[in-house]
C-alpha cells in the first residue's frame, strides 16, 4: 500500500522534473537540448590559453546564465539556460545560448563579460554598442542558481512528503528506510535547537520554520559539495539566498515581538534616563542591534560557505599552476593538494550540518527572546 | 627635492601594493579567529576534564560559541574579499 502510493508519488515528481527539465532546454536554436559548444574561430588561439586560477575560482562561485557542466580541451559541454527579461513591461524571454558566452547581442540584448556592468544583461542599439541611454532591463532568468534551487526543492519535496506520507499510514511504527536517518536529525532539530530556545510549551509552533530552514540550508550545503551536476551550484553561497533567508527569521521576529521584547529595545529597564533622552542613545543602539543580528546571520553562512568552495578550488587550483611550470612538480603537488582536499572536504561536511545548526539555533534563540515574559529581578540571599 | 619627487611618483603606483591591505587583513582575522577559537577549546577542554559527563553539553555549547567567533572573522574575510575584486 505505502509501496503504490510512493510509486505515484515518485511517478508524479518524475514527471514535473522532467517537465522543468524540459522547460530549462527550451530555446529559440534549432541545436536544441545540451549544446555542445565550439570554439569561436575569433577567440585565437584559446586552448593555449594560461590557466588563470582566479577566474576559474570566481567562475565556480558565482551565478551564471548556463550550467557548465565539462570542458575537454575544445569540447565545452554546458546546459543553456533561460534568459528572461523585463524591458519596460515587456516580456522577452529566450535561450543563454544565443549569447554565445558574451561575444554577441542578441535581438538587442548583450551580456557584459567586463567593465561596469560586467555579468549583466545590458541594452544594445543596432551596431553593438551599448545603448546607455536605456535602462538596464529587469533580470528574470532562471540562472544556474535558480535551476538549484528548484532541484533542491523537488529533493526536500520528495523526501520529506514520502516520510511524511508513512508517518501517517503507519503511525506508532518502528522507522524504515528513510525515516531512520531522517527521524534522529528531526528529533535533533525539535531537542537541541526548538526547546533550548524556545521553551518546551512554545517550540511548536515554530517547528516548520525551524525544520524547513534548517534542512534547506543543510541539503543547499551539501548539493554544493557536489562537484557535477545536479550539485556544485554554490546556492548558499548565494549572499542573496542567505539575505532571504535571513530576512524570513527578522520578519517572524519582528512580528512575534512582544510588549517586553519592544521595550527592552526603546525603553530598557535599569538603564539611566540620560541615556534615553533628550539623545536616545540606548535606543539607537539596541535598534542597530535588532538589525545586525539577522546581517550577521546572513553574512555568516555566505561567507563561511563561499570560503570552503574558494579554499577547495584553490588547492585544486594549486595543481595546475605548478603544473604549468613543470609537469612533475605539478604531479608532486597534486598529491599533496588531493590529501588536503579530501581533509577540506571532510571539514566542509562538518560546516555544513554546523552552519544549518547554527542559523536554526540563533533564530530560535531569537524567536525565544522575541517572547520573553518579564522577569522581577530577584533579591538574591546568600546561601550557605 | 628630487628623492621628494621620486616618491610621489613611485606614491602614484603604489594601487596594487593597496591590495597587500587585504593580505594582512585577512592575517589578522586569522590570529583572531585562532586566538578566540583556541580561549573556547582550552576552557572547554579543562571543563570536561573537571566535570566528564559533562562532555555532550560543553561539546554542543563549543561548536556554538565557535561558530559564532568565526562568523566574526569571516566579516574581515568579506572585507578583504571585496578589497580585492572590487
Amino acid at each position: 500500500m505505502v509501496r503504490k502510493l510512493l510509486s505515484t508519488v515518485r511517478l508524479q515528481i518524475a514527471i514535473i522534473t522532467l517537465f522543468v527539465a524540459g522547460s530549462t532546454f527550451a530555446n529559440t536554436n534549432t541545436n536544441d537540448t545540451v549544446t555542445t559548444h565550439h570554439v569561436q574561430a575569433h577567440e585565437g588561439a584559446h586552448d593555449e590559453k594560461a590557466f588563470d586560477a582566479g577566474a576559474m575560482i570566481i567562475d565556480h562561485i558565482v551565478d551564471a546564465h548556463e550550467w557548465h557542466i565539462l570542458t575537454y580541451n575544445d569540447f565545452h559541454l554546458s546546459i543553456p539556460l533561460p534568459v528572461i527579461l523585463i524591458d519596460n513591461g515587456k516580456l522577452v524571454s529566450f535561450s543563454s545560448s544565443n549569447f554565445h558566452h558574451g561575444h554577441d547581442a542578441y535581438k538587442g540584448y548583450k551580456l557584459m563579460t567586463e567593465g561596469d556592468n560586467k555579468g549583466k544583461i545590458i541594452k544594445v542599439t543596432e551596431d553593438g554598442t551599448v545603448d546607455a541611454s536605456a535602462k538596464i532591463p529587469l533580470d528574470f532568468s532562471i540562472t544556474k542558481n535558480v535551476v538549484s534551487l528548484f532541484i533542491s526543492l523537488l529533493l526536500l519535496c520528495l523526501i520529506f512528503i514520502s516520510i511524511a506520507n508513512r508517518y501517517k499510514k503507519h503511525p506508532d511504527t518502528a522507522p524504515k528506510g528513510l525515516q531512520s536517518i531522517l527521524e534522529p536529525i528531526i528529533l535533533f532539530v525539535r531537542d537541541d535547537i526548538a526547546i533550548p530556545g524556545l521553551g518546551k510549551k512554545k517550540y511548536k509552533r515554530f517547528m516548520p520554520f525551524l525544520l524547513t530552514v534548517f534542512f534547506f540550508i543543510f541539503f543547499n550545503n551539501l548539493l554544493g559539495l557536489v562537484p557535477i551536476f545536479p550539485g556544485g551550484a554554490n546556492l548558499t553561497g548565494n549572499i542573496a539566498i542567505t539575505m532571504v533567508l535571513a530576512l524570513f527569521t527578522f520578519v517572524i521576529t519582528t512580528f512575534i515581538g512582544n510588549k517586553n521584547y519592544w521595550m527592552h529595545i526603546f525603553n530598557a529597564p535599569g538603564v539611566p534616563w540620560w541615556l534615553k533622552f533628550p539623545i536616545p542613545l540606548m535606543p539607537l543602539v539596541e535598534f542597530l542591534g535588532v538589525l545586525t543580528k539577522p546581517f550577521v546571520l546572513m553574512v555568516r553562512l555566505f561567507a563561511n560557505i563561499t570560503a570552503g568552495h574558494i579554499i577547495l578550488l584553490g588547492f585544486m587550483s594549486l595543481i595546475f599552476i605548478f603544473g604549468n611550470m613543470n609537469i612533475f612538480a605539478g604531479y608532486g603537488v597534486s598529491v599533496f593538494s588531493i590529501a588536503f582536499g579530501v581533509f577540506m572536504t571532510m571539514l566542509e561536511l562538518l560546516v555544513a550540518f554546523i552552519q544549518a545548526y547554527v542559523f536554526a539555533l540563533l533564530s530560535s534563540i531569537y524567536f525565544g527572546m522575541a517572547m520573553e515574559e518579564h522577569h522581577h529581578p530577584e533579591e538574591h540571599t546568600t546561601e550557605h | 627635492m628630487s628623492l621628494l619627487s621620486v616618491l610621489l611618483q613611485e606614491a602614484a603606483n603604489l594601487a596594487p601594493v593597496a591590495k597587500m591591505g587585504a593580505g594582512i587583513g585577512a592575517g589578522i582575522a586569522a590570529i583572531g579567529a585562532g586566538i578566540g577559537i583556541g580561549k573556547i577549546g582550552a576552557s572547554a577542554l579543562e571543563s570536561i576534564a573537571r566535570q566528564p559527563e559533562s562532555v555532550g553539553d560543553i561539546r554542543s555549547n563549543m561548536i556554538v560559541a565557535a561558530a559564532l567567533i568565526e562568523g566574526v572573522a569571516f566579516f574581515a574575510i568579506v572585507v578583504c574579499l571585496l578589497i580585492l575584486f572590487l
